[in-house]
């Protein structure tokens, strides 16, 4: 790992303030990304500004059907809560299949969504589930905030403090995890409230996670785990590696929906 | 150079280190506490959990700077008075262990995983729960009957003491 200065941030001006001092600062949460990256060697910022204490981007609120999860949170907290259990059981299955027991102590929802990894489970739910990710400036629909690869709507010194959301009627996630690294080779989360129905699709798409219009409309007139199946997902635009090449992708998408809405009942 | 605070163990510890030093490194190099191991260095064998504020993490993922003012368990922080936790006697009764070199992070990944869901542990749960742990000498089987017995050891232990 390159050197790097460390600073704790006690506050979310405080970070701001402290990623200011030099141009190559980067935000770090739990790390499980990042510090990794930069033992590869593969990120070497010269200073490290430290969110995990800032009490404000921590915990779970569930107001009626509206959830605001703290940006701060682990997963592991997600895939507890008995408030989210309650209202969106399918945000805490998927918080529950991320990486293994330890890196989702440590690991967070503002983090993963920051991040934009192309086979990251979050993003998948956030797009999904229409949520508004919050920031330390302005609030960020969903739909705008995803922009290809480890590319966000996010400023260089803007910070997520809260992913919030009014829980759908009915939601599911299913994916084909890589045997080895656990990240979605694809993942499919559904989201149905009242007649509209979204798809979200993550580790398939070349771009990064992507809505998938042809399956929301199937699944519009039919919501059952039947509808997919006579969706044509074109191949070219998924990714194509060692793990699964884009046809292979292409039929997971299908399959994973069609798991997803068995899910979600 | 940073210096690092932490309650290892029950004992206040420090050292003084560069920012970019992983907290297993300065756990074992400059706490000489050796238990901890470094395995794959990549985040994915978990021969180095520790427990960080009573949950278990990947010491090799985290810096030192970090850490910085958390309470700290390692392997060594264990056994108490020279006896060992009902996990390290049951990975000892049911061998558990072949070459040793996965145990530290298996029993601390076990410890935890009984303070989360102990009582309820099945087969399949420990299975799962073993996720972020590798062992390449025993196929798991003996290290699954270990974390059994001691959850049903150690909740019959708090069955008696109610």
């Amino acid at each position: 790992m390159y050197a790097t200065s460390y600073h704790r941030a006690s506050s979310v001006e405080d970070a701001v303030r402290l990623h200011g001092h030099s141009e190559e600062s980067k935000y770090v949460s739990g790390g499980m990304t990042l510090i990794a990256t930069m033992k590869q060697r593969l990120a070497s910022p010269s200073d490290l500004v430290d969110l995990r204490h800032i009490g404000s981007m921590k915990g779970i609120s569930v107001d009626g059907r509206r959830v605001t999860i703290g940006a701060g949170t682990p997963h592991a907290e997600v895939a507890a809560s008995q408030a989210i259990m309650a209202v969106c059981p399918a945000l805490c299955h998927l918080a529950s299949h991320i990486g293994d027991p330890h890196v989702r102590h440590m690991g967070t929802i503002g983090g993963s969504v920051a991040n934009n990894d192309p086979a990251a489970d979050y993003p998948s739910a956030v797009l999904a589930l229409d949520a508004t990710v919050v920031t330390d400036r302005r609030s960020i629909p969903a739909d705008g905030f995803f922009a290809g690869l480890f590319e966000t709507a996010l400023a260089e010194d803007e910070i997520i403090t809260a992913i919030a959301f009014d829980a759908p009627d009915k939601a599911g996630y299913a994916k084909f995890a890589n045997p080895a690294s656990r990240y979605a080779m694809t993942g499919v989360f559904v989201a149905k409230t009242g007649g509209t129905v979204r798809v979200a699709v993550t580790g398939a798409g070349s771009d990064g996670v992507f809505r998938h219009a042809g399956l929301e409309q199937a699944l519009q007139g039919n919501w059952s785990p039947d509808a997919p199946g006579s969706v044509m997902v074109d191949p070219s635009g998924l990714m194509a590696d060692m793990h699964a090449d884009a046809q292979y992708r292409a039929n997971l998408v299908k399959v994973m929906a069609k798991r997803a809405v068995m899910a979600a009942g | 150079m940073t210096k690092v605070t932490l309650t290892v163990n029950g004992r206040t510890m420090s050292g003084e280190c560069e920012d970019r030093m992983l907290l297993v490194h300065f756990i074992r190099e400059k706490l000489a506490l050796t238990g901890t191991h470094v395995g794959c260095d990549t985040t994915q064998c978990g021969t180095c959990v520790i427990h960080m504020d009573g949950h278990s993490v990947k010491s090799c993922s985290i810096l030192a700077v970090q850490a910085n003012g958390s309470v700290i368990t390692t392997i060594e922080g264990l056994a108490a008075q020279g006896e060992m936790h009902p996990v390290q006697a049951a990975f000892k009764e049911h061998h558990g262990l072949q070459c040793g070199f996965c145990t530290p992070g298996m029993v601390m990944t076990a410890v935890d995983m009984i303070n989360r869901r102990g009582g309820s542990l099945t087969e399949e749960v420990v299975r799962t729960e073993l996720e972020g742990n590798i062992c390449r000498c025993t196929g798991y089987h003996n290290i699954v009957k270990a974390v059994l017995a001691a959850d049903a050891e150690m909740a019959a232990g708090r069955q008696a003491a109610e």
